[in-house]
């Protein structure tokens, strides 16, 4: 039965492909047949698996981690296609192994999604794990942060040789005392990626949210300020120092070193530290290249919709996916408005989160000046209102992404575009564009 | 296309009048009880306030602050249970003079945590129990029941209410509170019996987070109302535009729970 397992997965995964079907169905089958096969799979590989997971900035994270240590010759299996669960990453296996199933790879850099990752480090302990960030993305799926945090908690102390945690993000670096308290002696080793004090400003978390200054206060009313309180951080493996226009300064080893980024906005920066640190952690104190390691980061580009940009009538036309108010905050915080016109497109499927309330927590008032050209999504006119309130104008209002993207491309020709947009309606406008200029082919 | 961006509707003044008055509002522990769009109840009574013609002042209480005095209307939010921990000290010191404003017909919104919170007690899935502030007839238990998705309910005061609820405290009333609403989708107070949030005397209370102000303007109105009512005998309301919220209301409407 085993024997024939690999080789049955494989052909189930040529036939739904052929089909265009999903891409976990394989694995279902693989599972079901051959439920050691992602487990004797992995466990074959020399450095192990190290694990992604975090509320956002998985996907552009993993694949950085995947580019800087491919820099350093290694051979890194991924799940690439976004199937970010456990079956989705025995599918992704499916697609690599020989017809023996062997694997030809010497680490597994996995993003998965906090939930799902809770499973599959049950049944497979991962040597690292970088934890991104806790934000209130998908509060309808888990609930609280809190219990989030505790996901993300259980990945830790399932790992077994180093954690990669933010040192910014105290849900997330309070990680490193509970898994010291659970067992002083046996943990794994932390390191943290962190940020200049100078930046962090522009990372309020969640907890800051409403008393950072950097809400909406009416001017004359006695509205709070913020304590500042002093906190003592503990010392980072890699640190963002500063983001430039188009480079960005990161200090490890006691020494900062400035590169060229491809990658736009601060938080994918930041997470640029993060990947740096797992990459580091990975390679351990074997050899490394430094100069091939820092070009690999400066040429990492964006994945799939997040924060592309595109060419549309020779103007520049950018993609920012927004999924909670950190991001969509960060979003509008990097992308600055002027000289842009802009969309944006708001849907509430399953994969978006169906709670839009968090629209509600993020600030608006950078597009007071420039205003808003058109407004879509599903939830089209959740946004118009959320606008309303924060005294934004815009133009028009059209559900239909179809026809809303053609409206805005039309009326804001000879100028570069931006499009503010949630996970499905990122996919949806991908698919109009295509139609009309050259889109990334992802695999 | 019109790729001229359209001036905000002519019909919301662009300063408050003067003449009209002030109303300030306090909003209670944004700090640890603001989850998920709780500020934009904070922000639309603040704009409504200002389109209606009247001067708001939005003011923010958090633990150990000086409780501000001359206030109109007060907005708490939700938290996690962890915040709920955080405040539960600070909210029995304030106890008798939210009781005493509750009592006085003060209009009061509170959503989700600090509901459960005014009402007698939360006793937590984990075993602790949070004592409430009693404002609120009404008691509530952990679960290990999620309740989450769309809601509409209908009320005899307000008309459809629409909203999102997440929250695995479940509430029971007591006859010293009537419910909000009645649940045509969704959940409300518990998996039993029907019942949205609870009213008592200028007090609404709600688990529907963050967007319940801005999509249902009628119960911003009334908070407002009452407020200027009690504070100049009169209320002259203005004209803001609700067509957005009507449209969001119509789409949110027919969305899956």
């Amino acid at each position: 039965m085993l024997s024939f397992s690999v080789p049955l997965g494989k052909l189930v995964r040529t036939l739904s492909r052929l089909r265009g079907g999903g891409s976990a169905f394989p694995g279902l089958v693989v599972e079901k047949i051959d439920p050691g096969f992602m487990q004797r799979t992995l466990a074959s590989l020399p450095h192990g698996v190290a694990v992604v997971s975090g509320t956002n900035g998985k996907t552009t994270t993993t694949k950085m981690v995947v580019e800087l240590l491919e820099s350093q010759g290694l051979k890194v299996f991924t799940n690439r296609s976004g199937s970010n669960f456990t079956r989705g990453v025995a599918a992704s296996l499916l697609g690599e192994v020989d017809w023996r199933g062997r694997l030809d790879a010497d680490i597994a850099i996995l993003e998965l999604d906090e939930a799902h990752a809770v499973h599959f480090v049950n049944k497979v302990e991962p040597r690292f794990s970088l934890l991104l960030n806790v934000l209130r993305d998908q509060l309808d799926r888990f609930g609280e942060i809190d219990k989030t945090a505790r996901l993300l908690e259980h990945i830790a102390s399932r790992t077994t040789d180093t954690v990669v945690l933010n040192r910014e993000d105290p849900r997330v670096a309070r990680i490193s005392k509970i898994l010291h308290d659970v067992d002083a002696l046996h943990h794994p080793a932390v390191r943290y990626f962190g940020l200049d004090e100078s930046l962090r400003s522009t990372f309020p978390n969640d907890d800051e949210m409403r008393t950072s200054g950097s809400g909406p206060s009416p001017s004359g009313t006695p509205v709070a300020a913020a304590e500042g309180e002093p906190v003592e951080l503990p010392a980072a493996d890699v640190v963002l120092r500063r983001v430039g226009a188009q480079d960005a300064e990161f200090e490890f080893d006691g020494e900062t070193v400035s590169t060229a980024m491809k990658l736009r906005g601060v938080y994918n920066i930041f997470n640029a530290a993060a990947a740096l640190s797992l990459a580091r952690a990975v390679l351990g104190t074997g050899p490394v290249d430094t100069p091939k390691l820092v070009k690999a980061l400066g040429e990492v580009a964006p994945a799939f919709g997040r924060g592309e940009s595109l060419t549309v009538d020779g103007q520049p036309l950018e993609l920012v996916l927004v999924k909670n108010p950190s991001g969509f905050r960060l979003g509008l915080k990097s992308f600055p408005a002027g000289g842009y016109a802009t969309m944006i497109a708001i849907n509430d499927n399953y994969a978006d989160g169906r709670d839009m309330s968090w629209l509600w927590d993020v600030e608006f008032e950078s597009l007071r000046e420039d205003g808003v050209e058109v407004l879509t999504g599903v939830r089209a006119y959740d946004m118009a209102l959320r606008l309303q309130y924060d005294e934004v104008p815009f133009g028009v209002v059209e559900p239909d992404i179809t026809a809303a993207l053609r409206t805005f491309i039309n009326g804001s020709r000879g100028k570069p575009k931006r499009i503010f947009c949630t996970y499905t309606s990122m996919l949806a406008i991908r698919r109009e564009l295509a139609k009309i200029t050259i889109v990334e082919v992802v695999s | 296309m019109t790729s001229e961006v359209q001036p905000t509707p002519e019909t919301q003044p662009e300063s408050p009048q003067p003449g009209k008055g002030t109303l300030r509002v306090l909003q209670l522990y944004p700090r640890e009880m603001n989850i998920y769009g709780d500020w934009g109840n904070a922000l639309v009574l603040q704009q409504r306030i200002k389109w209606h013609g009247y001067t708001p002042e939005l003011l923010e209480y958090n633990v150990g602050d000086d409780f501000p005095e001359d206030i109109d209307i007060v907005v708490g939010g939700g938290g996690q249970d962890s915040g709920q921990l955080v405040i539960q000290d600070d909210l029995q010191a304030r106890a008798d003079h939210l009781r005493e404003l509750a009592d006085g017909g003060a209009p009061m919104l509170v959503i989700c945590g600090l509901y459960q919170l005014f009402g007698k007690f939360f006793k937590t899935s984990a075993g602790p129990v949070i004592p409430g502030i009693g404002i609120l007839d009404v008691e509530t238990h952990g679960t290990d029941e999620r309740l989450i998705g769309n809601v509409i309910m209908k009320s005899t005061e307000f008309g459809d209410i629409l909203g999102y609820e997440n929250h695995s405290g479940q509430t029971t009333l007591g006859p010293g509170v009537e419910p909000l609403g009645t649940v045509t989708k969704g959940a409300g107070n518990n998996s039993k019996d029907g019942h949205e949030g609870a009213r008592y005397n200028n007090v609404v209370a709600s688990y529907l987070h963050g967007s319940l102000l801005p999509k249902n303007p009628a119960i911003a109105d009334f908070l407002i109302r009452t407020a200027a009512e009690r504070k100049y005998g009169t209320f002259v309301p203005g004209k803001p535009d609700d067509d957005y919220a009507r449209l969001a209301r119509e789409h949110a409407a027919r969305r899956p729970r």
